[in-house]
């Protein structure tokens, strides 16, 4: 499950709907090694090791919410299917509350909204794993949207 | 605080965290090998340290944003740069542009192309430059507002398959990198040596 909607051989294929041998599936051949590293960024970030205080159906349901904001339904249906909120508290609220300002708007951020995260009890550790949820999911789904537009155009 | 840098600027800036860095002696097993994909013969700056603190990722981001701004073939160095600056000013991450418009100055010798990025003014740049400063443009914004239009003018300003795939790329690791460090610092004035 975890390989749809990431960025797998057969996803970028779909994505881009191109035969093999097309220029737009050469040039994504010739960048196969960006494709894995992008994949590798994926486990890292949506499936780690170690989660943390952001256990990985957390995880997943923050990055379904990024992706719908994002205006992808398909990858957001992808994180949804994986994903569970756990019980509201002030810790899930801030979380959310900054989820929603970095993958709209990161331009606003400022000190506050890191000091709001910790005031809420969210630890050092765990705001860099949130931030990295927040970037990886807004890479991922900016790729998407070019390889789409890629395909449609070839 | 006084020093901090709002305006956007191509001159060197420094940048300060919200959060307090990894200290090195202090790293565990995991942050330690996590630092050994950063260059070893430079002082491993703040940002670096503040990531450690989520060494999986950090371990794993490194040799994937070199790839993409710094991988052989295809589009040049410049026009990454370029893209990566764009994704910037629409992110308001104003070190990541100080760093990304310095760049492409020094690679493409043209700081007017990066005065007109900086004031909105796409319209006086050149036919290629327009099209990939409005394609990346439009990708870094949330959702993103790249349209087949946008991409066809690329192609049409000659653009290869695999060229707008790297720019695609640059552009998407700068939707990653300016929500990291603008997010989780500030833009300050270098401090005198």
């Amino acid at each position: 499950m975890c390989e749809e909607g990431a960025l797998g051989p057969d996803v970028i294929e779909r994505l881009i709907g191109a035969a093999p041998g097309s220029p737009v599936a050469e040039a994504v051949a010739a960048r196969a090694n960006l494709m894995q590293a992008s994949q590798a960024n994926y486990a890292a970030v949506l499936t780690p090791k170690d989660p943390g205080g952001l256990p990985q159906p957390l995880r997943f349901a923050l990055a379904a919410r990024i992706a719908r904001l994002g205006g992808d339904a398909e990858l957001a249906a992808h994180y949804a299917a994986g994903g569970a909120l756990p019980k509201a508290d002030a810790r899930l609220t801030a979380i959310l509350r900054h989820v929603d300002l970095i993958a709209t708007s990161p331009r606003e951020a400022t000190r506050a909204d890191i000091a709001a995260l910790t005031a809420a009890g969210v630890s050092p550790d765990d705001i860099v794993r949130l931030s990295q949820v927040i970037a990886f999911v807004s890479y991922q789904l900016r790729l998407i949207a070019g390889l789409r537009l890629m395909g449609a155009t070839a | 605080m006084s020093d901090v840098v709002h305006d956007f600027t191509a001159d060197p800036l420094a940048w300060r965290p919200y959060l307090t860095p990894v200290v090195l002696d202090e790293a565990t097993p995991a942050q330690r090998e996590a630092l050994k994909e950063t260059p070893s013969n430079a002082k491993i700056s703040d940002y670096v340290l503040v990531l450690a603190h989520d060494p999986e990722s950090l371990g794993q981001r490194t040799p994937l944003f070199n790839g993409i701004m710094y991988g052989r073939g295809g589009l040049g160095r410049a026009e990454r740069e370029l893209g990566a600056t764009a994704a910037s000013v629409v992110n308001r991450c104003v070190y990541c542009v100080s760093v990304h418009a310095g760049r492409y100055i020094t690679l493409a010798k043209q700081p007017e192309v990066i005065a007109a990025v900086f004031e909105g003014a796409e319209a006086t740049l050149g036919p290629r430059d327009r099209a990939i400063v409005h394609y990346s443009t439009r990708l870094a914004q949330n959702p993103p507002q790249a349209t087949e239009d946008d991409v066809r003018a690329l192609r049409a300003e000659g653009l290869t398959d695999l060229e707008i795939l790297d720019l695609t790329l640059s552009v998407a690791v700068f939707g990653w990198a300016n929500r990291l460090m603008h997010p989780l610092g500030e833009a300050i004035r270098p401090q005198e040596a």
